[in-house]
């Protein structure tokens, strides 16, 4: 699979160049935080395209992997005009990571409920942190105490 | 007097453990294991439990099944609020019971920090036999039972809960 990178101001030409190319399916849009590897700027958001035969049900060309650095503010353009699909992940990547997109200024949660502060997978978001709606605010069972040296994982 | 009304207890729970109105509240994969039991083959029926309500106002029993979520928990309690008493719970796999290995922000670390279970089938997911097994372990609480939790109110579990009923 080819993967390429943009930057965000040419994502949505790069991608709406692929849909004229004939990709006509968003796999995934997806993000991924390299907070932890002190990357500036933090974010990698992901597109996955593939070119779908309609008539077979076969893929004709190889998938297209898009990545773009973003930071929190807002600065990618949403793709919902290209593929619809993308209403949907981009919202889910709203809500789990925080990524903005410049024409969606009220954004809706897809996963987590209205009342949830911050965004789960972040990797800055407390691994303990528990924000129930009803029921005890902290967990009933004691947290295990984590060796730290234990969990820094060396991900290069 | 004490005879007949050692008696009437017993007549009660004779009557409610043979005719076990469930409501599957079915959220996750263990409702593969739940459909099963269900079945034919290993047959619900046959402890006259074979007849699951989707309302809880006509429903005894409330099946969890499945992982539930923080943003699933107040229609979890909603739903043990409107059943009419006497009425039970299950706890239905792993996830239910403690919450499993979603030691997460999302998934409720056990379902009796929410409403009180009667039973708790661990397992992930229980197989049919376990879950049989569980069932048989039911009624014989059932028919020991004359005052279960569902009639302690907010005084009972409401102090758990934030308030009880809502």
């Amino acid at each position: 699979m080819e993967t390429r990178k943009t930057g965000p101001a040419a994502a949505f030409e790069a991608l709406a160049a692929l849909k004229d190319e004939g990709y006509n399916i968003l796999v995934d849009l997806t993000a991924v935080d390299f907070s932890a590897q002190g990357r500036i700027p933090r974010f990698e958001v992901v597109y996955r395209v593939a070119c779908l035969d309609l008539d077979t049900g076969l893929e004709t060309k190889p998938r297209v992997e898009v990545c773009c650095e973003v930071g929190e503010e807002p600065a990618l353009r949403s793709v919902r005009s290209l593929w619809p699909a993308a209403d949907w992940l981009e919202r889910e990547v709203w809500d789990m990571f925080g990524v903005r997109f410049a024409d969606r200024p009220d954004i809706k949660r897809l996963l987590m409920y209205e009342e949830f502060v911050g965004h789960p997978l972040r990797k800055d978001y407390p691994i303990r942190k528990r924000q129930p709606l009803i029921g005890p605010k902290e967990d009933p069972v004691e947290p295990v105490n984590l060796n730290k040296a234990a969990q820094k994982v060396d991900y290069e | 007097m004490p005879l007949v009304t050692s008696k009437l207890d017993a007549m009660l729970g004779w009557a409610r453990k043979y005719s076990i109105f469930q409501y599957p509240f079915v959220t996750a994969c263990c409702g593969m294991e739940y459909m099963s039991t269900m079945a034919s083959h290993y047959d619900m029926d046959r402890f006259g439990a074979g007849l699951p309500r989707f309302s809880p106002r006509q429903a005894d029993l409330l099946m969890v099944v499945g992982t539930i979520s923080h943003k699933m928990a107040p229609v979890l309690r909603r739903i043990y609020d409107q059943m009419a008493a006497p009425k039970w719970v299950v706890a239905f796999g792993v996830c239910t019971c403690t919450g499993g290995f979603y030691d997460d922000y999302s998934t409720v670390q056990g379902i009796d920090t929410i409403v009180p279970v009667d039973l708790y089938i661990p397992g992930c997911p229980p197989r049919p036999e376990v879950v049989l097994e569980g069932f048989m372990k039911l009624q014989e609480k059932i028919q020991r039972e004359t005052r279960g939790p569902w009639s302690l109110g907010k005084e009972g579990w409401g102090r758990f809960t934030g308030g009880g009923a809502e």
